[in-house]
């Protein structure tokens, strides 16, 4: 078989395969079973470090 | 010691610039040599007056530096990016202006590309790099990684940028819409976007967050797609080392459609991916609460990946690819509908329980509608790729006013947004020089827009039916000529919608520059007591 076909033939078969079952297997990662709190945390990571790097000289800022 | 190997260095590029200045076999790669050379033989004396002197310790803390030089490179590249277009506007609507002893240098065909790189690279790459690094620091608590690397990528890219728009001028092209710049810039903007991943890279990699927050995420698909996508896309064969001309590495249908995937993906990641990460930064800080469904901006990502890259065949519609490939971008422009407004609501979302801040905040009013229109321009793109509509609408000014819809409304209203937010902080501002004057710049842009869409709709969709009426005999009844004369009111109408929005920047400009100059010093930060 000709190298276009051959390749034509594994994109629309395995290769689509493996994408879709990948992003299908993102979407259950992010909708696990105590996902909630993670991501909750994750979302106000911006309202944190404004001013100045986290570093051991403020404990004050560092995540709570 | 490192001193002295960057004095070799750049006075060897100062002396092999100025060897391919004399060798060279166009204007448009003299006056790039020249250039270079007086850059190089700039840095050369900088160097050597600073060598061996005393260095002051590393800073601490976070480098803003760049980001400054950042916010008022895009605030200048807007101004130039929007002039050039509102020019080339008239020129379309007054073709006298296209002067006869500017011929050649100053004509529609040579500053269209100049306003489109001038917006797209200049304004918004420049955006792009300064919110990056302004952003990748804060979400992930620590300094930029590389130094002055940052610096380099900073200049660098302007550099790339000078280079791309003289070389436009001068007639250097490689023909490719978006990527019109030769081999030689092509190659310069390959080193400097390498720096560019690294330093942000790196940043990321010595972060003190656990988690990597979505913006980066996005910002680095960004980097690395652009990047895959410019080194295939520009894969060309210079016919002289000293020449500008350079031969494609694709012919024929190959070129078109490697040319319209790296196209529609500089869409996608630079305009989009790279946007949706300031989106999802500026707009929960500006509202002050987190971003709607942290879940949501993930999925949001990931269909976003998935399904971007595989659209851009829907630029080629009845050409001569194959079928399978236009029903492949079809589809797929179709797919990504639902992604583009999962985002988009995820971005007005997370104004809930917070709307009235549209009542008091312009700032938050300028994001609304960049969402907005990211929402509509996302529903317009996917119906026009659709081949019965693309039928009527390629070709037409309905293609000009779908992307200026997206680029005016999305990009820039979102870029605006996020200059206001950023230079009370790095000038440690107490405010924003005047809010009023931000009403003014919101509302003369967004009346500037909707002139410009809604005249590209009306000419667009009229110069679309122009060209398939036939009689009864099956004869075409319009020459091309009838079409461009029935299109001139509403071509006088885009002008003036773009000198609102050219307008509405030059007050941002004043409005940035008074807050740098005359607004309150911010008030020395009260430390909280340790607890």
């Amino acid at each position: 078989m000709e190298t276009y076909s051959l390749l034509r033939q594994f994109a629309d078969s395995w290769a689509l395969l493996v994408l879709f079952v990948i992003f299908l297997g993102v979407i259950v990662w992010v909708f696990r079973p105590g996902s909630r709190a993670i991501h909750r945390d994750s979302a106000n990571i911006p309202f944190r470090h404004d001013d100045r790097p986290a570093d051991d000289r403020n404990p004050t800022e560092t995540r709570k | 010691m490192w001193d002295y190997v960057k004095m070799v260095v750049f006075a060897a590029i100062a002396l092999l610039a100025a060897l391919a200045a004399n060798y060279a076999r166009d204007i448009a790669y003299q006056v790039h040599a020249l250039i270079v050379m007086l850059v190089a033989a700039g840095m050369f004396i900088w160097t050597v007056r600073r060598a061996d002197e005393p260095r002051p310790a590393a800073e601490t803390g976070y480098m803003d530096g760049v980001v400054r030089a950042g916010v008022i490179a895009t605030a200048f590249w807007g101004v130039v990016g929007f002039l050039a277009g509102v020019w080339i506007a008239f020129q379309l609507a007054f073709p006298g202006l296209n002067f006869e002893w500017a011929q050649g240098y100053m004509n529609f065909g040579k500053l269209r590309p100049l306003h489109t790189s001038a917006v797209i690279f200049a304004f918004g790459g420049n955006a792009l790099l300064a919110s990056s690094f302004y952003i990748v620091q804060r979400t992930s608590a620590v300094r930029l990684w590389g130094g002055n690397a940052a610096w380099f990528v900073f200049w660098g890219y302007n550099l790339f940028i000078l280079l791309a728009a003289t070389g436009y001028l001068l007639g250097a092209t490689q023909s490719k819409e978006y990527a019109e710049p030769e081999w030689y810039v092509d190659l310069w903007l390959t080193v400097v976007w390498v720096v560019y991943l690294a330093v942000f890279l790196g940043t990321i990699i010595k972060r003190k967050e656990p988690h990597i927050y979505v913006a980066n995420w996005f910002f680095l698909s960004f980097i690395v797609t652009v990047a895959m996508l410019h080194v295939v896309n520009n894969l060309a064969l210079p016919v002289s080392i000293f020449g500008s001309r350079s031969v494609s590495a694709f012919a024929g249908v190959q070129d078109a459609m490697t040319q319209w995937w790296y196209g529609h993906n500089a869409v996608g990641f630079f305009l989009t991916a790279g946007f949706l990460a300031m989106m999802y930064y500026f707009v929960p800080k500006q509202a002050e609460r987190p971003v709607y469904s942290y879940k949501l901006s993930i999925i949001h990502f990931w269909a976003l990946i998935f399904l971007y890259i595989w659209a851009g065949p829907h630029h080629l519609h009845y050409t001569a690819r194959p079928d399978w490939a236009s029903t492949l971008g079809m589809v797929f422009s179709v797919i990504l509908w639902m992604p583009s407004w999962g985002g988009m609501i995820n971005g007005l979302m997370t104004l809930s329980g917070a709307w009235d801040k549209l009542r008091t905040d312009p700032i938050i009013r300028m994001m609304v509608v960049s969402i907005g229109f990211y929402g509509m321009s996302t529903f317009e793109g996917p119906m026009m790729s659709i081949r019965a509509v693309n039928s009527l609408s390629h070709y037409t000014d309905w293609t000009i006013g779908h992307v200026h819809s997206g680029a005016l409304g999305w990009n820039g209203m979102i870029t605006f947004a996020a200059l206001y937010f950023l230079v009370p902080r790095l000038w440690n501002r107490e405010r924003l020089y005047s809010l009023g004057l931000v009403s003014w710049h919101f509302w003369l842009a967004t009346i500037g827009i909707v002139l410009y869409a809604s005249s590209m709709w009306v000419t667009g969709i009229m110069e679309g039916l122009m060209w398939r009426e036939v009689d009864a005999n099956g004869f075409l009844v319009n020459s091309f000529a009838d079409t461009v004369a029935a299109k001139f009111p509403m071509y006088v109408v885009r002008a003036l919608g773009g000198v609102l929005y050219l307008g509405g920047a030059l007050i941002m400009c004043y409005n940035l520059w008074m807050t740098v100059r005359a607004a309150p010093e911010k008030a020395p930060v009260r430390m909280a007591p340790a607890e």
